[in-house]
């Protein structure tokens, strides 16, 4: 069965630096995501992805690095760390446009039907919404309040 | 017109809420697999693509010289938050459950 892909988009009014450095800073994602993203981000090199206790929610690998317009990781369950097969891909992509950025998240090799499949399509409209809440108000939204 | 009214302007005809809910089912199609089994012309569906991605509901890729049709669901999510978080979400939630009750349907 082919693996499963999924494109998300999202204009930004921020520069692409703002956004690039939202992605990866800690400080940053703490605030939209409610987890830290934790790696030196150089082709590579793991990332984790850490609830606020400091529990590992997602790892991977860093695959390309080119601030601040283009990062492509490798997307697991910390249990999966070495099952390279059972890691997914994620692309994102920052795109000056009209005094915007677009930040395209591509996110494919899902496994289809997979509770990560799930996860994921869940999970980035609320990551993305956010974000954008974020970096144009100074907010973020209380999206995983339930 | 504003982001928003663009989205609601989209979403306010059946044969594109029903192109959305054929990429929901699978995402990535094209033009002619999307076309398959519609009551709709080909230039139809074009047109109503179009909008879509206008709106940011569609997004697309291409691969070879395939373009392949995504769903967006960023801005129904950004709807979401503005209009329907703000009026506490548990709340809703309990009107929704008490009204598939009385209407005799299961309750999700």
């Amino acid at each position: 069965m082919p693996k499963s892909r999924f494109v998300y988009e999202i204009y930004i009014a921020a520069s692409a630096e703002t956004v690039w450095k939202a992605l990866l800073d800690g400080e940053f994602t703490r605030q939209y995501w409610e987890h830290d993203n934790v790696s030196d981000w150089k082709p590579g090199s793991s990332w984790e992805h850490r609830s606020p206790q400091g529990v590992v929610r997602l790892i991977g690998e860093v695959l390309e690095a080119s601030p601040p317009h283009k990062l492509v990781l490798t997307w697991a369950e910390p249990a999966d760390r070495a099952r390279r097969d059972r890691h997914s891909r994620v692309t994102f992509e920052i795109e000056p446009m009209a005094g915007m950025v677009r930040l395209r998240v591509t996110h494919d090799d899902l496994e289809p039907g997979s509770k990560m499949e799930r996860d994921v399509t869940q999970g980035w409209p609320r990551v993305l919404s956010s974000l954008k809440s974020l970096l144009e108000t100074g907010r973020p939204l209380k999206t995983w309040a339930r | 017109m504003k982001d928003t009214d663009v989205v609601f302007k989209a979403l306010a005809d059946r044969s594109r809420r029903t192109l959305l809910d054929r990429l929901h089912e699978r995402d990535g199609q094209t033009l002619t697999e999307l076309c398959a089994d519609l009551d709709m012309s080909r230039q139809a569906v074009t047109q109503h693509l179009d909008l879509l991605e206008a709106a940011h509901l569609v997004v697309t890729t291409w691969r070879g010289r395939e373009k392949l049709h995504f769903l967006n669901a960023v801005p129904l999510q950004e709807i979401y938050d503005r209009w329907i978080g703000k009026f506490e979400r548990s709340r809703v939630r309990a009107m929704r459950d008490l009204k598939r009750r009385l209407e005799g349907t299961k309750s999700a």
